[in-house]
C-alpha cells in the first residue's frame, strides 16, 4: 500500500474544486494553479523515483483487495507519463496566464484544466479497466469544456463533431468492457490478463482486441479513425491545443500499449499485424497532411498523427528493444508537441494569422523565438543528439531485426519528411523580409516564450542524457514485455 | 399571458415540505436500504423544480439564494474530504470507518463516514441538476 500514488490525481482534483470558489479572482486562481501544478510535479517525481528503486507501487482504493476493488497501479511507464503530464500541465498553465484572456479565466478555465489533469493522470495510473473508462470520461468532459470555452464560431462547430465522435466511442468503450467482462468475469487489469491466458487463444479474444483497438484508436487518432482530429484540435487557443495535442491522444496510445502488451499478446500474428499495418498507414497519412498544408497549426497537428503511428509501430513489433524505443519516443513526443504548439501559439499571437504565406522574417525581431523553434523542430524530427533520435533509432533497429522492413523504412522516411514540414515553417516564417503586423506590440512574447523554451530545453537534456535515462526507460519497457511482473505486483501471488 | 396557478401554488406550498422530508429520509436510508445521496439529491431538486414551475425563477431565487455551481464545489469538497481523511490514518484513499453509538431517542445507531461522502453526492446532484435546469430555463 502506498498513498503517494493517489496524489497526482488528488491534488489537481482538490485544486480544481477550490478554484471554483475563486472564479472571479484571477490573480488568486493563477497563484493557486501554479503552486498546485508545481507540487504535482514534485510528487510525481518522488513517485517515479520510488517506483524506479522499489518496483511497481499499488494501492487498493477503499482498502478492498485486488481483484475485488479498484486498484491503482504505478509501474515505471505510468509514473513517467504522469511526471511528463504534470510538467506539460505546468508549462501550459504558465503560458495561459498571459494568453488565454480574462473572459475565459473568469469562466472556470483553470478549474477545468485541473480536472483534465485529474483525468489524464488517473487514466495513466489506474489498474482497472472500468475505472480507465471513468477517467477517460473525466478527461473528455473537461476537454469538451475547454474546446467550447470562448464560444467562437469555429469552436462551436468543431465541438459538435468532437462531442459526437467521443460520445459514440465512449459508448463503444462500455460495450467493449462489458463484452470483456462477460468473457473473463473480472475488471482488474492484472486479473484479466491471468484469465485471458487461462482461456487460451480463442476467436472471441481476437474480436475483443480489435474492439479495443477501435475504441482507443478513436481517442488516439490512428488511421482511419483520426478524421475528427485535424478539425477539432484546430479550433481552441494555443495552450488548450498544447494540452490536447500532448496529452489526450497519448492517453489513447498508452491504453493501446497497455492492452496490447498486458491482455492481447497471445494471437500476435493477427492483432499485432493489424496494429502494425494501421500504424504504418497512420504515419503515411500524417506525413501527407503535414506536407499538404500551409497552415502552421495544421502542419503541427498532422505531426501528432505521424508520432502516434511511430509509437504504435514500436509497440506492434513487440520486442524489448522496440518497446523501449516506443516508451522513449512517447515521452519525447508529449514534451516536444507541447513545446511546438506553444511556440506556434506565440507566432499566431504576433502575426494574428496561422497562414504561412502571410508570415515572414520573424527572426529579425524575435531571434529567441526563432532559434527555440528551430531546435524544437530538429528534436521533433529526431536529429541526434536531440530527444527524438534515440527512440526512433531503437524502433527502426528493432523493425529491421524482426524483418519488418516496410515499417522500419516508413518510419525512417517519415523523419525526413517531418523535418521538411517543420523546416518549411522555419524557412517560410522566420526567414525572408520582415513584415509589419497589426497588434504585434501587444503580444507578451518574452513571458510566453518561457514555457516552450523550458520544454525545448528538456528535449535537449533528454536527448543528451539518453545514456542516463536509458535504465529508467528500459525498466518501463521490461514491465511491458513481461506482463508477469505487473500481474505479480498487483495480485501478490 | 399571466396564468392563474392558484391550485398549483397552494398544493406546492404543502407538498414541498413532504417531498423534501421524504428525500431526507431516502438519503439517510441509503446505507442499508434503497436510497442514498444520489436519489435523495434528485428528489430534492425535483422539489425545487416544482417550486420553479409553480412560481418563477425570480421568486425562487429570493427563497433560495444559492449559487448552485458553488454548491457543486462544496459537495465535491465533502466527498474528497471524506476520501482524504483516510490518508491521515495511513489507510488507502477512500477507506471508510463506522461505529455503533447509543443516541438519545434513536437508540443504537450506526454512524458511518459514508454518510459524509453521501452528503457530498447529495449536494453535487442538487447543484448539477439545478444548474442545468436554470441554464435551460433562463433563456425564456
Amino acid at each position: 500500500m502506498n498513498n503517494l500514488i493517489i496524489f497526482p490525481i488528488l491534488i489537481p482534483l482538490i485544486t480544481g474544486v477550490v478554484l471554483i470558489f475563486f472564479a472571479k479572482n484571477i490573480m488568486v486562481q493563477r497563484w493557486i494553479s501554479a503552486i498546485s501544478a508545481l507540487i504535482v510535479i514534485i510528487v510525481s517525481f518522488m513517485q517515479a523515483n520510488l517506483v524506479y528503486h522499489d518496483g511497481i507501487q499499488t494501492m487498493d482504493v477503499s482498502n478492498w483487495e485486488a481483484p475485488y476493488g479498484i486498484t491503482l497501479v504505478s509501474d515505471m511507464l505510468s509514473s513517467l507519463l504522469v511526471l511528463t503530464t504534470s510538467i506539460i500541465a505546468f508549462a501550459a498553465l504558465i503560458y495561459s496566464f498571459q494568453s488565454i484572456g480574462e473572459a475565459r479565466e473568469k469562466f472556470y478555465y483553470y478549474p477545468v484544466v485541473h480536472f483534465l489533469i485529474v483525468g489524464v493522470n488517473g487514466a495513466f495510473t489506474t489498474g482497472d479497466i472500468f475505472n480507465l473508462f471513468v477517467f477517460f470520461e473525466v478527461m473528455l468532459m473537461s476537454s469538451y469544456v475547454l474546446l467550447v470555452l470562448g464560444g467562437t464560431k469555429i469552436q462551436l462547430r468543431e465541438s459538435i463533431k468532437y462531442i459526437l465522435v467521443n460520445v459514440i466511442s465512449s459508448a463503444l468503450f462500455v460495450i467493449a468492457v462489458a463484452y470483456l467482462y462477460s468473457v473473463v468475469g473480472t475488471l482488474n487489469m492484472a486479473h484479466i490478463s491471468v484469465r485471458l491466458s487461462e482461456a487460451g487463444n480463442t476467436g472471441i479474444i481476437t474480436v475483443l482486441a480489435v474492439l479495443f483497438l477501435i475504441v482507443f484508436g478513436l481517442k488516439g487518432a490512428i488511421f482511419p479513425l483520426y478524421f475528427w482530429l485535424p478539425g477539432s484540435y484546430y479550433a481552441p487557443p494555443a495552450p488548450v491545443m498544447a494540452l490536447f495535442g500532448a496529452l489526450l491522444t497519448k492517453v489513447g496510445v498508452y491504453s493501446i500499449t497497455r492492452t496490447f502488451t498486458l491482455f492481447f499478446y497471445h494471437d500476435v500474428g493477427y492483432t499485432h499485424q493489424l496494429l502494425q499495418i494501421l500504424a504504418i498507414l497512420t504515419i503515411i497519412s500524417g506525413v501527407i497532411g503535414a506536407l499538404a498544408f500551409t497552415d502552421i497549426k495544421k502542419i503541427v497537428i498532422y505531426n501528432i498523427i505521424v508520432a502516434v503511428g511511430v509509437i504504435l509501430f514500436g509497440v506492434s513489433v513487440l520486442t524489448p528493444e522496440s518497446l523501449t524505443g516506443a516508451v522513449f519516443y512517447l515521452i519525447h513526443d508529449m514534451n516536444i508537441k507541447a513545446a511546438l504548439f506553444l511556440l506556434i501559439g506565440i507566432i499566431i499571437a504576433i502575426t494574428g494569422t496561422s497562414d504561412l504565406n502571410k508570415i515572414s522574417g520573424l527572426i529579425n525581431r524575435y531571434p529567441g523565438l526563432g532559434w527555440t523553434f528551430f531546435i524544437a523542430g530538429l528534436a521533433l524530427a529526431g536529429i541526434p543528439p536531440l530527444s527524438g533520435f534515440a527512440g526512433k533509432m531503437m524502433i527502426v533497429r528493432a523493425g529491421f531485426e524482426t524483418e519488418n522492413y516496410i515499417g522500419a523504412f516508413v518510419v525512417l522516411m517519415s523523419s525526413l519528411l517531418v523535418l521538411y514540414s517543420i523546416m518549411r515553417i522555419f524557412i517560410g516564417g522566420f526567414w525572408g523580409t520582415p513584415r509589419a503586423y497589426k497588434n504585434e506590440d501587444k503580444a507578451p512574447v518574452k513571458w510566453l516564450l518561457i514555457a516552450p523554451a523550458v520544454l525545448t530545453a528538456f528535449a535537449v537534456l533528454y536527448g543528451l542524457g539518453t545514456e542516463a535515462v536509458y535504465p529508467v526507460i528500459s525498466a518501463a519497457a521490461e514491465t511491458l514485455a513481461n506482463p508477469e511482473i505487473y500481474i505479480h505486483a498487483v495480485l501478490k501471488e | 399571458m399571466k396564468t392563474n396557478d392558484i391550485i398549483l401554488q397552494t398544493v406546492t406550498k404543502f407538498t414541498l415540505f413532504v417531498i423534501i422530508l421524504f428525500s431526507i429520509h431516502l438519503f439517510f436510508a441509503g446505507h442499508y436500504h434503497p436510497g442514498g445521496g444520489f436519489i435523495g439529491g434528485l428528489m430534492t431538486s425535483g422539489a425545487i423544480v416544482l417550486l420553479l414551475l409553480a412560481f418563477d425563477i425570480k421568486t425562487v431565487k429570493t427563497i433560495l439564494p444559492v449559487d448552485y455551481i458553488k454548491l457543486v464545489a462544496i459537495g465535491l469538497l465533502f466527498a474528497i474530504g471524506t476520501g482524504t481523511g483516510a490518508l491521515f490514518f495511513d489507510l488507502p484513499f477512500l477507506t471508510h470507518a463506522f461505529t455503533y453509538v447509543d443516541l438519545p431517542l434513536l437508540g443504537k445507531t450506526s454512524l458511518h463516514t459514508a454518510v459524509l461522502f453521501d452528503t457530498g453526492v447529495f449536494l453535487v446532484v442538487i447543484g448539477v441538476t439545478m444548474t442545468i435546469i436554470q441554464t435551460i430555463g433562463e433563456s425564456e
